[in-house]
């Protein structure tokens, strides 16, 4: 642990968008611990080290709960909404996460998705085929990576598409908002939509994922409208966002490796090893947080209880005492055990979803447009701040 | 070996049975489960790494019981 008199800031945004931000590299040389300062001067542990994340992600003293009142708050705006909001799933420690959890396992099983992969492919080329149409040039973000993910989540949930301008919008607010207010705003209208999507659907079932849960309800009495709506927006909010900017950086990264999209070109069959390593080092969600909820002892130290802890996804996918060269985009390395779905009970509900979407999306890109190309200089595309999810917010492509 | 994953522990997550498809699976509730007849490992090269991936730890890879216990 460095002793340095002034600690690293937390977050900072990357100077490259599939990068970690240069300002962290000191702490590379400080695996596996490291303390960061937050936006208001508080200093949390920052887990750096591949094998200690692991141990700790698993660990149950470290809790999620957003409401408990030394939960880390890792930018202002977060602040608002601290205290009265507690996210379904992810806010919550077991027992009740397992038993949110439970009710939505079969929904996200690898036979589950396996079984949308006809339907995610039928997307995909649809979107491809209006994009020729229209192109070149194409706005990529807009014309695939965001609709792509956005569609195929409101398949699976039986949340009508055509209200996507305004779900997308909302959640971008929420995840991107400038202020607390603004984010409040986002959600409650966000949970205002779903909850009348849900009364709708009590009266006229359909045949989602939130249909399911709503007969559920009907059937043993749970779980409860309100939290029915924190599920529902949980799930629609992290089912597009998150592979809508794994598909425009990943593309982006594509473009910027041309050894490794001609080695994808000729070997499709590289696909799975690509996304697995793709996610490895893109680390779009740079930033788990948990607090201490007791004193653990982990490589020596301890972390005392209401602590704070970060965890830098992308360091710890950078790691180099597991993997190689770590700044390097190899297909033929083993990228499995990267812990950019988390690690724990709270590892992505959706990650088998997003894999099949990542292959589908990037493999039939790659194939149908073989002279992909950004149709801008690479530096000044503009990419997203280091204080959200990490994505291209726009990618001008030509083919 | 004898493979074992602790259903009480399990969420889900698949891993096992993506990464040794030969070996593990999930049943229709998406709970992951050892093929049948594959409970000693079946030889498996990836029943280890299997186990290292699941992110809850519910599997545990025993030694063989002795056949006439």
């Amino acid at each position: 642990m460095t002793t340095t008199e002034e600690t690293v800031a937390f977050p900072q945004s990357r100077s490259c968008p599939y990068h970690p931000p240069v300002a962290y590299d000191p702490l590379r040389q400080d695996r596996p611990l490291s303390r960061v300062t937050l936006w208001d001067g508080r200093e949390v542990w920052f887990v750096t080290g591949h094998r200690t994340a692991r141990a700790l992600l698993a660990d149950q003293r470290l809790s999620t709960d957003s409401t408990h009142p030394d939960f880390p708050i890792p930018t202002e705006r977060a602040q608002a909404l601290r205290s009265r909001r507690r996210a379904a799933l992810l806010g919550w420690d077991d027992p009740e996460h397992n038993a949110q959890r439970r009710m939505l396992i079969p929904s996200f099983s690898l036979k589950r998705t396996d079984g949308m992969r006809p339907r995610i492919q039928a997307t995909v080329d649809r979107l491809l085929d209006a994009m020729e149409a229209a192109g070149p040039p194409a706005e990529l973000v807009s014309a695939f990576a965001l609709p792509v993910p956005s569609i195929v989540i409101c398949d699976l949930l039986g949340v009508p598409y055509e209200d996507h301008d305004f779900f997308e919008e909302q959640s971008r607010r929420l995840l991107r908002g400038p202020t607390g207010e603004d984010i409040e705003d986002a959600l409650a209208r966000l949970e205002g939509y779903l909850g009348d999507l849900i009364d709708g659907k009590r009266a006229k079932p359909g045949e989602g994922v939130l249909d399911d849960l709503v007969a559920r309800q009907a059937r043993e009495g749970g779980p409860d409208r309100e939290e029915l709506v924190q599920l529902a927006t949980i799930l629609l909010v992290a089912g597009h966002e998150t592979t809508a900017n794994m598909i425009s950086l990943g593309t982006y990264t594509l473009l910027r490796h041309p050894e490794r999209t001609a080695q994808l070109r000729a070997d499709p069959s590289l696909l799975p090893t690509a996304v697995e390593e793709l996610l490895r080092f893109l680390s779009i969600a740079d930033g788990m947080l948990r607090v201490a909820r007791e004193d653990l002892e982990i490589d020596g130290t301890v972390i005392r209880a209401g602590e704070g802890v970060v965890f830098s996804t992308s360091l710890i996918n950078r790691d180099d005492a597991v993997y190689a060269d770590p700044d390097a985009l190899d297909w033929e390395r083993t990228a499995r055990h990267h812990v950019a779905f988390g690690f724990g009970i709270h590892q992505c509900l959706g990650q088998n979803l997003a894999r099949a979407e990542l292959e589908i999306a990037l493999g039939t890109l790659l194939r149908r447009l073989p002279g992909l190309r950004l149709a801008a200089p690479a530096e000044e595309i503009p990419f997203k701040p280091g204080d959200t999810i990490q994505g291209m917010l726009e990618l001008p492509v030509a083919w | 070996m004898r493979i074992s994953i602790d259903p009480d522990v399990c969420m889900g997550a698949g891993q096992c049975a993506l990464v040794s498809p030969d070996v593990f699976t999930q049943d229709d509730d998406g709970f992951g489960t050892v093929l049948p007849g594959r409970e000693d490992g079946a030889g498996g090269t990836l029943v280890r790494e299997a186990a290292r991936a699941c992110p809850v730890q519910a599997i545990s890879l025993g030694e063989a019981q002795a056949p006439d216990r």
